[in-house]
């Protein structure tokens, strides 16, 4: 990356500037790949941009900084998203 | 316009400082992709200035200037003369402001520049209150809601910056919501490829200011425009457009919903609900809105 000689402070753009906000979670959103119809609704309306997209569509999650907030599994209109606790209670 | 043509490129990283939930990311993502990276912002002190993240790391791809809280489109103002200047006349210059740093701290500098015809597109995300620092009324706060400074409920109602923007006669100015991504993307898009003062105002629900669970964010806005608390329009050149559902409801295709579908889910509006349902102020927020849409009813249809 170009770094600038600049006297007043700058910040640099790098992922992960909060450090890794997956921590936050309490609930942790599963992706039901069979339910799935490529709709991208989840990717569009994901608040933290966890969700990636991939070229034919499908969509993955990243669990490093999802930070829960299940809005993906509110918008689904297939019910293909379910939040499940981070660590179950045994 | 459909969800798969969007482009895939990010310019807001993961892991930044936003809430779980964040309305004002949803419509950041937006926004950046339909402008690309070829923008410079400006940001006065709101929620976006904390998304940003701690020094020396910040998680916005483009060039970012911060700027006091009222200086946002004198700012911007200044960027575009000096890009001007260089020739560099294919970079979009966007100021983003919270209603805070809109409504009330902002509006003398935003009326300025739209006075200048400064080449730039100015958005509020508006999230009726000053969120950033713990939830105070602002000038876009609804009547009767809960804010830190209106414990129990704000005795006024909210002003119409739509309209007080229209009356700069400017080329482009437009509302829209974080819940229909494809009707921000094609406003945000055909700013950029007008010359002038462009104003887009953005509904954005905030979960922990306005007191509700943060996966409802984009359940919230769907129903800030089917009560008709919130519209969808576009004006250019003076000539106003209803969008969306906004327009089916000018038009009296469907019904609006009674505003109380909206408001129950809010904690803000809790003291209207329990203990004893406060029907007379519950009136008086339906009476405002049925007013406004008699007003669109006369003039825009």
């Amino acid at each position: 990356m170009k770094k600038y000689k600049v006297i007043t402070s700058l910040s640099y753009p790098q992922e992960g500037a909060m450090g890794k906000t997956g921590s936050w979670r309490v609930f942790r959103p599963v992706l039901d790949v069979s339910k799935c119809v490529k709709c991208l609704r989840c990717w569009i309306f994901c608040p933290e941009g966890s969700i990636k997209r991939n070229k034919d569509n499908s969509v993955e999650i990243n669990y490093d900084y999802c930070k829960g907030c299940g809005v993906c599994s509110n918008v689904c209109k297939v019910k293909a998203i379910t939040m499940d606790r981070e660590a179950k209670k045994e | 316009m459909a969800l798969k043509d969007l482009p895939i490129e990010e310019c807001l990283f993961q892991g930044n400082a936003a809430c779980p939930g964040c309305p004002a990311t949803i419509a950041l993502r937006l926004v950046l992709k339909a402008l690309g990276k070829n923008t410079i912002m400006v940001v006065p002190a709101c929620c976006t200035a904390v998304i940003e993240s701690l020094y020396p790391k910040t998680s916005f791809d483009v060039p970012v200037m911060n700027i006091a809280f009222e200086a946002a489109a004198a700012g911007a103002s200044g960027v575009e003369a000096s890009l001007r200047q260089q020739g560099k006349e294919d970079t979009t210059v966007l100021a983003w402001a919270g209603d805070g740093g809109t409504y009330d701290i902002g509006i003398q500098a935003l009326s300025g520049a739209l006075e200048r015809g400064t080449n730039f597109i100015y958005i509020c995300y508006n999230n009726q209150i000053y969120s950033n620092t713990g939830v105070q009324r602002s000038g876009a706060t609804p009547y009767s809601a809960w804010t830190t400074t209106t414990v129990s409920g704000k005795t006024e109602f909210y002003k119409e910056m739509g309209d007080i923007v229209r009356a700069h006669h400017i080329p482009y100015s437009a509302q829209a919501c974080i819940s229909q991504p494809e009707d921000l993307y094609r406003k945000v898009q055909k700013a950029k490829g007008i010359k002038g003062p462009k104003y887009i105002e953005i509904l954005a629900p905030c979960p922990p200011g306005w007191r509700f669970s943060m996966d409802l964010t984009v359940e919230m806005g769907d129903l800030a425009i089917e009560t008709g608390a919130w519209t969808l329009y576009e004006c250019e050149n003076d000539i106003v457009t209803f969008n969306g559902k906004s327009k089916i409801l000018l038009e009296g295709k469907i019904k609006r919903k009674p505003a109380e579908e909206w408001i129950k889910h809010q904690g803000r509006f809790r003291h209207l609900f329990v203990p004893k349902k406060d029907e007379e102020k519950l009136k008086l927020i339906q009476q405002h809105i049925d007013k406004r849409w008699e007003r669109y009813q006369k003039e825009f249809l």
